[in-house]
């Protein structure tokens, strides 16, 4: 792993120093650092990383999550830290085996992350386990499944040319006034 | 040369009252103030001085459906926007007419998945389809015109 350059390979150094278990692989590409966690030691890491004062990671700039099927684990999901004091960034990456066994929510270190965990649910389906906001935020209330899920039928209805033009416009619904 | 010299001083002009009720409102057919993507820009082209809908009597766009007759829906309408849009065209009053503006109102367009509706007239009926990604304010014109071509052919018993 050796090929970090000196920013990345000053965090790590720091963040190894302190928590040596705590970081199950790293990768670095092109100066952006990703460390790969146990989704049980998320929340743990999170603390650390936003109080130690030589990393300082007091801005959580997005969580995202990943669908690989069909490999396993299926799902996962990214943390992107940002320091404002240091200029520097890591990205925490969690495997995620069961959906609905994801990690323990953020929210008491950054409460932002309220907001993105209920997105990454709406569109993903991995709960966070102790936040108790996940409803849906962009599809409509009632809404069947989580659209962005490799298995989600992306499209929703036949293109309509001439040969298949009646079959279409039969079961397309006619609103009346 | 006008009406009054053949009609003299009786001050009374005569027509048929479907003429009369078809001028009156295809002449003053004000749309609603509504726009969900790319289309509302060109609609606002159109209204714009250099293409100016005005002309046709539609310069007002009411904010409020209760005061429009037409409903330009222009853009994509997504699965969460259809309810309002639908309740928007119900507190409409009538007569009220639907132009579907652009590919996305019409069919769907480009997006074809689950999070468009495929055409607006699955969800109100739709008078005149203006195609194009998005029309030209020209095109949107034209289908106005069209429409009003249609509102002056109506008859007494479409109104009934």
């Amino acid at each position: 792993m050796e090929n970090l350059s000196e920013k990345s390979r000053r965090i790590l150094d720091r963040i190894r120093q302190d928590r040596p278990d705590a970081i199950a692989s790293v990768a670095d590409f092109r100066g952006e650092l990703t460390l790969v966690v146990e989704p049980a030691q998320v929340l743990a890491l999170c603390q650390y990383l936003r109080d130690e004062p030589d990393l300082q990671f007091n801005l959580l700039e997005d969580i995202v999550a990943d669908d690989m099927f069909p490999d396993y684990p299926r799902f996962a999901v990214s943390y992107h830290l940002y320091s404002i004091p240091h200029n520097h960034a890591v990205r925490l990456r969690a495997p995620v085996e069961d959906p609905d066994e994801g990690p323990d929510t953020v929210a008491p270190v950054w409460p932002v992350a309220t907001w993105l965990e209920t997105e990454v649910y709406d569109l993903m389906g991995i709960r966070f386990k102790g936040n108790n906001r996940l409803r849906r935020l962009f599809m409509p209330e009632g809404w069947q499944g989580h659209p962005l899920r490799k298995d989600y039928p992306l499209g929703y209805e036949e293109v309509q040319f001439s040969f298949n033009w009646k079959a279409i416009r039969a079961r397309k619904p006619h609103p009346q006034e | 040369m006008g009406v009054e010299q053949k009609l003299g001083e009786m001050g009374v002009v005569t027509a048929r009252l479907e003429d009369l009720v078809n001028w009156g409102r295809s002449n003053a057919m004000w749309p609603m103030l509504f726009g969900l993507a790319c289309c509302a820009i060109e609609m606002m082209a159109a209204q714009a001085s250099h293409y100016d809908i005005s002309r046709f009597g539609m310069e007002l766009m009411r904010p409020s459906p209760r005061q429009s007759d037409l409903m330009i829906v222009a853009g994509r309408v997504s699965r969460k926007m259809a309810p309002v849009l639908r309740r928007l065209y119900d507190q409409m009053g009538d007569p009220k007419w639907v132009i579907a503006m652009g590919d996305c109102a019409s069919c769907g367009g480009v997006f074809n998945n689950y999070a468009i509706v495929q055409g607006v007239d699955e969800i109100v009926p739709v008078d005149v389809y203006v195609a194009g990604c998005p029309p030209r304010p020209e095109a949107l014109i034209d289908g106005i015109m069209a429409l009003h071509e249609k509102v002056r052919g109506e008859t007494i018993k479409d109104w009934a």
